[in-house]
């Protein structure tokens, strides 16, 4: 899964005069991959049943969290319909899904949504910061490494990459800890913005992202110190992100350097520069992006641990207190969301590719 | 010589492997004149491909000119600097592929490509270029010229690619083209139209063309001199009738014998007994002679020297 | 005219590579050649056999087995590494050292059980699927892409938590999202393998399907089986890591790497020798799987073996 390339496209022969008749079959295509995405989406939400309604041993009483009383347990067997057959307590399920009744956070007491919105976008600009770095670093390193196959930038770059992708993310949030605040006290050890900020600079919330937020309403202090404490978490979530872009960005300028259209341009005397980051990027980003794909995954279950070592409240440190607490509803009810989040992305991801690469002709 | 454009004066490469020490080209010598068309003739193997590129100095990783040189224009190529040897490439010397739908870059439109070509060695606007390459694709006999710079190279035929490629070689004003193998990738009869543009360019617009394939009947049709190469060296050269007619080297009679005459329907084909040396072992005689009908044993100690033809066709020579 | 050649035409290089290996211990054994000459390639299996050892005989090497097992020594609690705790103590006295060796029991074996059952679930299926094709191929495929759609490590969070923190649930929910890597992968072998004549050939003589399965297809993918499955060892250890870190997996007092860093958090930056350490021990021994699995991968491929044959 790591150093490997990845042969995306499929290709199939169009013709310049069917232009209007492969925009038709775009929109054709469109629709295929929305209907299969819904078909995803529907089994996930019968696995996710089956995880919260069929495996526990007494799901009434996971359901209820920590201190079951025996009242408890008989209210909730009566309300998730646990007598029923067990396509009634889906259906059940769905509904409530649909309805946005997630149940009720056995910590927090909240209706889950609710928690769910508000620690959502602490999550998701973490991860899209992450996810930049990795890939303003991470493609020009890997284009150079794949160009230079072979000498020592080659092999270090290599080398730092599977070592990124080896270190566990906690442990290496923790190292950033200590060499970032410990030792050099640069920058802080955790949480979103410091209470400084929080009393005397109040960011006024409307994204939910402060970056943006404080970027929008022009408050330039608390910019300057939402981003210093993004920094460290949105590097350990990166760390990995980066090994994998550069391994993967790496083989596919190896493979695509290797083809006949490379050299046929370096024989027409096109500039060795335009050549690797024009001619031949364009063809290696492609199986690429699929990559990203793969990263936003692991981004979001790294996140996990990031959100935890560095006390970052998003859906993470939700999920992992939830665990902590074996408050059930909130791991089912997260897990749900992430996943419809992911086929979401992938879906997009599918789609972007095929409008990439004129090669493909969705078939 | 004074008209030739390209002179390769004893080419000696070899390329370092795993496998050890391949002596892909062992002092290649011929010439190509101006406004001609030369064919270099020879089984796959036998270092004309490597040729190829040397004179571009392009040659694939692991190789190294040994000694020899290559005189363009009565200028040495392999020792220029790196800003010179890229102002050659593509401007006064061009080169075309085998196959020309891996020689187009995918995922860019063939105007796009074409345009990046000329404006790399020319000077001019993005709308200058783009008219520039429209009147080449015009020249190379393309239908629709508007139509095919908007495409894709999967979108076009072969032949129409090949035509794409001429026009992306000669964009620039080049003085010389060499073309390795450019029709063994197509159809018969795209075969004889791509030749046939080929030679039209050459009267027309006096380009040197330099032919490398492997394939007696192309060069039989278009080419004025050829030379037949073998394991790194070449056997036998001059005027195309009397290399063919009156040949004089066992190698080359060998070839002929072995292609299947149309008449001639009787008899199994007559191949070559034995197989092309692997450039492993460095030769000291002929490289010819295991193979050979009528090898000598001084043909073993020492490679024998091209010899003029007396009585033939001036410039007729043979090492043998 | 007529091809007048009897090589087919390469660049020299390719030579040596384009002679063909028929047979497989022959293959195997080149694998092997390829592979020795790779130094990190051998470092790591170094270092992976070491912790091996390690974690077999962990109560016999350290004198400190009680505590690695998990009895507390209170009275010695935070004590850096010295002469007499070589990697010190942690926040209830016991021997790091002690910890580490008897976590590599149980963050090892969680990893080798963890592929081990996930190949055993997805490589049948795989083949099962790419061989008949048609509707069983669907289902299997379908079912597959379901438990696909989830990010892996949520899924086996919410297993785990489902069937209660422990290791062998742990070990089951980590298993449960790796089988599908192995149905597909299976898959695409045995489809482009189906293409190959001698399947058909056997078919045609009447060898029934589960034996052109057992003697034909099977030995055929073994090779990107075994290849993925090596590079995921390393990974299934790190997952095993996090599940327990989260609070999943191994319950405290049993020494577990990811549960020790958890344990050992709070502490890091005044005393960072204990979960340094487990930190550490994951770290080396994730990369030395992943080093072998890309030696691994590119001695198996003969185009980037270089070896001549």
């Amino acid at each position: 899964m790591y150093c490997q390339g990845l042969h995306g496209s499929l290709v199939s022969h169009a013709n310049p005069d069917n232009r209007r008749e492969n925009r038709m079959r775009w929109f054709d295509y469109l629709l295929r991959r929305l209907i299969m995405a819904v078909f995803v989406l529907i089994s996930v939400s019968v696995i996710t049943f089956f995880i919260a309604r069929v495996i526990p041993s007494d799901p009434a009483a996971a359901w209820v969290g920590s201190h079951p009383t025996q009242e408890l347990i008989a209210k909730a067997r009566l309300q998730l319909g646990l007598d029923r057959p067990l396509w009634v307590q889906y259906l059940r399920f769905m509904g409530d899904l649909l309805r946005g009744n997630f149940g009720v956070s056995v910590r927090t007491h909240q209706p889950i949504l609710n928690d769910t919105k508000a620690y959502l976008p602490a999550t998701l600009e973490l991860v899209v910061v992450a996810m930049i770095i990795a890939v303003i670093i991470g493609i020009p390193l890997g284009v150079l490494s794949g160009a230079r196959k072979g000498s020592w930038l080659d092999h270090s770059t290599r080398l730092i990459a599977i070592a990124g992708v080896s270190l566990p993310i906690f442990f290496l949030g923790l190292l950033l800890q200590l060499t970032f605040f410990g030792k050099l006290g640069l920058l802080p050890l955790g949480s979103r913005i410091s209470n400084d900020i929080a009393l005397n600079h109040p960011i006024h919330v409307q994204t939910g992202f402060y970056l943006v937020d404080s970027l929008i309403t022009g408050n330039w202090a608390a910019f300057r110190d939402a981003s210093v404490h993004i920094i460290l978490p949105a590097f350990a979530l990166a760390i990995f992100d980066i090994g994998l872009t550069i391994c993967m960005t790496r083989s596919s300028m190896v493979e695509v350097l290797n083809e006949k259209y490379i050299l046929a341009a370096r024989a027409s005397g096109i500039s060795e520069r335009a050549v690797l980051f024009v001619l031949a990027l364009k063809n290696a980003i492609i199986p690429t992006i699929t990559v990203i794909g793969l990263s936003f995954v692991y981004s979001l279950t790294g996140a996990i641990l990031v959100e935890v070592i560095f006390s970052w409240p998003g859906l993470g440190s939700y999920v992992t207190n939830a665990v902590l607490s074996i408050d059930f509803p909130v791991i089912v009810s997260v897990t749900l969301v992430v996943t419809v989040f992911y086929v979401i992305i992938n879906l997009i991801l599918d789609l972007v590719q095929a409008a990439l690469d004129p090669r493909i002709t969705l078939n | 010589m004074n008209d030739s454009i390209l002179t390769v004066e004893d080419l000696h490469i070899h390329f370092q492997t795993y496998a050890g020490l391949v002596h892909a080209v062992n002092g290649m010598t011929f010439d190509v004149r101006r406004g001609e068309m030369f064919g270099l003739v020879g089984e796959s193997g036998c270092g004309k491909s490597v040729t190829g590129m040397a004179i571009l100095n392009m040659i694939p990783r692991g190789g190294k000119v040994l000694k020899g040189r290559i005189l363009f224009e009565g200028q040495d190529v392999l020792i220029r600097r790196e800003e010179q040897k890229q102002d050659i490439r593509g401007k006064r010397i061009a080169i075309i592929f085998q196959d020309p739908s891996a020689s187009l870059n995918p995922v860019f439109t063939v105007g796009n490509q074409t345009v990046r070509v000329i404006r790399q060695h020319m000077p001019i606007s993005t709308a200058k270029a783009r008219q520039r390459a429209l009147e080449m694709f015009d020249a190379v006999a393309l239908p629709d010229p508007e139509r095919i710079f908007h495409a894709y190279p999967h979108e076009l035929s072969g032949g129409m690619q090949q035509r794409i490629m001429i026009s992306m070689a000669l964009a620039c004003g080049a003085e010389l083209l060499i073309a390795d193998e450019p029709t063994t990738a197509l159809d018969v009869t795209i075969q004889a139209q791509i030749l046939a543009l080929m030679s039209d360019l050459r009267q027309n617009q006096n380009i040197s063309i330099l032919l490398i394939t492997h394939n007696l009947g192309v060069v039989a049709e278009t080419c004025v001199r050829i030379g037949v190469a073998y394991a790194g060296m070449i056997v036998e050269t001059g005027k195309t009738n009397d290399v063919l007619f009156h040949t004089q080297h066992p190698y080359t009679r060998g070839l002929l014998a072995a292609l299947p005459g149309l008449s001639n329907r009787k008899g199994s084909l007559q191949s070559i007994p034995g197989s092309v040396p692997d450039g492993l072992t460095p030769l000291k005689g002929c490289p010819f002679y295991s193979r050979c009908p009528s090898a000598m044993s001084v043909c073993q100690q020492q490679i024998p020297p091209m010899v003029d033809i007396e009585d033939a066709g001036e410039e007729h020579r043979a090492a043998c | 005219m007529a091809e007048l050649s009897n090589i087919p035409a390469r660049l020299p290089e390719d030579l040596a590579a384009q002679r063909q290996v028929t047979s497989r211990a022959k293959e195997y054994s080149l694998m092997w050649q390829a592979f020795r000459r790779d130094p990190l390639a051998l470092i790591s299996l170094v270092i992976i056999l070491f912790f091996i050892f390690a974690a077999i005989l962990a109560p016999v090497i350290t004198p400190y087995a009680a505590q690695g097992r998990g009895d507390p020594n209170i009275l010695e609690k935070f004590k850096p590494p010295s002469m007499k705790h070589w990697l010190g103590t942690d926040y209830l006295g016991r021997d790091v050292l002690a910890r580490i060796l008897y976590g590599a029991r149980v963050s090892l074996s969680m990893g080798f059980m963890v592929v081990i059952i996930a190949v055993l679930v997805g490589v049948p299926l795989g083949a099962v699927a790419g061989y008949f094709g048609g509707w069983l191929d669907n289902v299997i495929m379908r079912i597959t892409d379901m438990f696909l759609a989830f990010p892996s490590l949520l899924l086996a969070m919410a297993i785990a938590a489902a069937l209660g923190p422990s290791f062998t649930n742990a070990m089951i929910a980590i298993a449960l999202t790796w089988w599908p890597w192995y149905t597909r992968l299976v898959r695409a072998q045995v489809l482009s393998l189906r293409e190959r004549f001698f399947i058909d050939a056997s078919r045609s003589i009447g060898v029934s399907d589960l034996t052109i399965i057992r003697r034909h297809v099977i030995p055929n993918i073994m090779t990107p089986v075994l290849v993925q499955a090596t590079m995921d060892i390393g990974s299934a250890i790190l997952t095993g890591a996090t599940i327990s870190f989260i609070g999943l997996g191994v319950q405290p007092p049993t020494a577990e790497w990811g549960g020790m860093i958890s344990d050992g958090r709070i502490y890091f930056i005044e005393r960072p020798w204990f979960a340094g350490s487990a930190g550490m021990a994951i770290f080396l021994i994730v990369l030395a799987f992943n080093l072998i699995g890309d030696a691994l991968r590119d001695a198996a491929d003969p185009r980037t073996r270089r070896i001549v044959t």
